[in-house]
């Protein structure tokens, strides 16, 4: 198959995995016939949209087990692992835009790398300081806290910022619950600077 | 009985002539106006379902023109924000009879129904008209209207926002902002509104304030609010024109980043990790301007310079402009990096030249204050 179409499909559907994922969590905030909610209260329901919403597949890093790579539960939902640094990005070009490392939590393309964050309630490294209304102002609006810079690929915001209110707020619950992982993911790195760019006046 | 026909007649003819619209249109203080607000959707108590569709339903204009509707008065912040080198100009209209409401000279409270409207231009061309409006007391409300090709009428753009609508640099465009977008920036601690403070529209205006412009005719200072009793304060509280204090390179420094991140910058901000003091009071001390310039020195971020130890950058490293995050997010343009993170594409070098030569300054001061001690 040639590299292009392997490209396209890759950049196809992984976003239409990851929305048919979110359609679905999102059915199921109404009762359905063939898979009713499981959710009895806001944990139970965020950890139910968390597991459709596959956050574990790039917010907990992977390990190698001995059918291949799979999620490290001992570190879920920590992020890139600090103690690891990743050595240069292989040089992309043609119609190969972007890598990922072995272990699922940090990517490289045209934005730069970036590092899957820390979701754990740790203070200082996680979402420990956080609000409910930040979380729900970074998915909604893209942006770091919902104030900063921009979310950086690959993470699906706007597919898991289609879920309602009280959805994300059951996520956002959910991850309250789970045990805090001390773990300071590396701050994203920019492509090179384009410094030549002068306003018209 | 004839001279009264005559007069009648007459009075038709200039009414049907728009004589009579213009005289009627006159400024007036708003607090003598009647109350003419077009209706507009939403009950009250909560914000609006539904924003007009088109800006000339926004009461920005005299029906069927784009002639500025002289209730909404013309200002002019001091210290603008910088927009890629966006033309601006803005208009306030406080409903009839109102007033804003002072508790102190940097908390305002704008009466419900107060409409505030941001134009930008590039190349001589209107892009985009911002409206924001104090619809109920329940809180504000962000719009933006695009202006269309032939420059006759500016539709509402989508809540998301527009993207690369106009390119103000080779490459870099121009984006119309989400509506959580505006939210990030008006609602982050303080007043929700940024241009219209004690300070911004102090009749003692900077001369040194980066794309500082000139008053016009007719636009309103915070003289003209007190003088027309639309601004309710304690008497004496704006006897004295607010000002920056320190040397000029100071105070045109300080009052570029208060304007220009000083929304989020600032010890009220919702975000914790971004509470720096950059947002200036409209009467600082000197000793809290120095309090912040302190502070700012004494501050790491959580963003590293390249090639450096993490948590070892300093928001502000006196005498190295080059080490400071301040203007080394300033400068750059990439995603994670840029300062402010939205709104603009292109690094506004007036400001980074200032900024730089402030810091600069500051490795004297060190010295001096060091010497001092």
């Amino acid at each position: 198959m040639p590299r292009r179409v392997l490209s396209i499909l890759g950049f196809t559907m992984i976003p239409a995995l990851i929305s048919s994922v979110t359609v679905v969590a999102n059915n199921n905030a109404r009762p359905a016939a063939s898979a009713a909610a499981p959710a009895t209260d806001a944990v139970a329901r965020g950890k139910y949209l968390v597991q459709f919403g596959s956050c574990n597949d790039c917010h907990t890093p992977f390990r190698l087990g001995p059918k291949g790579p799979e999620p490290d539960m001992a570190r879920q939902l920590s992020g890139h692992p600090s103690a690891l640094v990743l050595p240069p990005p292989p040089a992309l070009n043609g119609a190969w835009v972007w890598a990922g490392a072995g272990t699922n939590t940090a990517f490289a393309g045209p934005w730069g790398i970036s590092y899957t964050a820390n979701l754990t309630p740790d203070k200082e490294t996680g979402l420990g300081n956080w609000t409910e209304e930040q979380f729900l102002m970074a998915l909604r609006s893209g942006r770091h806290e919902g104030k900063g810079r921009p979310i950086l690929p690959p993470m699906p915001w706007k597919f898991v910022g289609s879920l309602t209110d009280d959805d994300l707020k059951a996520v956002f619950a959910y991850l309250r619950s789970i045990p805090a992982v001390s773990n300071k993911v590396p701050s994203p790195v920019d492509p090179p600077e384009d410094t030549k760019a002068e306003a018209k006046q | 009985m004839t001279r009264g026909w005559v007069a009648a007649v007459l009075a038709l003819m200039l009414a049907a002539s728009g004589v009579v619209r213009t005289r009627a249109a006159q400024p007036r203080p708003a607090a003598v106006e009647a109350a003419v607000q077009p209706p507009l959707p939403g009950p009250p108590g909560r914000l609006p379902d539904r924003l007009p569709d088109r800006l000339s339903e926004t009461g920005l204009y005299l029906p069927g023109t784009l002639t500025v509707d002289p209730r909404n008065r013309a200002f002019s912040p001091q210290y603008p924000l910088w927009t890629d080198g966006a033309r601006k100009a803005r208009w306030i209209r406080l409903p009839a009879g109102s007033r804003i409401v002072a508790r102190d000279a940097d908390a305002w409270e704008f009466p419900v129904g107060t409409r505030l409207w941001k134009e930008f231009a590039f190349d001589g061309r209107r892009v985009e008209t911002r409206m924001l409006w104090r619809a109920t007391a329940a809180g504000w409300t962000y719009a933006s209207y695009v202006w269309n090709d032939a420059q006759t009428e500016a539709t509402l753009a989508p809540a998301d926002g527009q993207a690369d609508v106009v390119e103000v640099a080779p490459g870099r465009r121009h984006s119309v902002p989400s509506r959580q977008d505006c939210r990030a920036c008006h609602e982050n601690g303080g007043s929700n509104v940024l241009g219209f403070s004690a300070l911004q529209l102090s009749p003692d205006r900077d001369a040194g304030a980066p794309h500082g412009e000139a008053l016009q005719p007719g636009m309103i200072t915070l003289r003209t609010l007190v003088d027309e009793h639309l601004i309710d304060a304690a008497p004496g509280l704006f006897a004295r024109a607010p000002r920056i204090p320190g040397d000029a390179r100071t105070r045109s420094a300080l009052g570029y980043l208060s304007a220009n991140c000083g929304h989020c910058h600032n010890p009220q901000s919702t975000a914790a990790t971004v509470r720096f003091p950059l947002r200036m009071p409209a009467y600082a001390s000197a000793a809290q301007v120095d309090e912040v310039i302190d502070g700012l020195a004494a501050r790491t971020t959580k963003w590293d310079l390249p090639h450096s130890v993490p948590g070892t950058t300093s928001v502000l490293k006196p005498g190295v402009p080059d080490l400071s995050a301040l203007v080394v997010r300033m400068r750059s343009r990439r995603p994670s990096s840029q300062m402010p993170p939205l709104g603009t594409t292109v690094a506004d070098r007036d400001a980074i030249d200032l900024v730089s030569a402030w810091i600069d300054d500051l490795d004297r001061r060190e010295r001096v204050h060091g010497a001092a001690q």
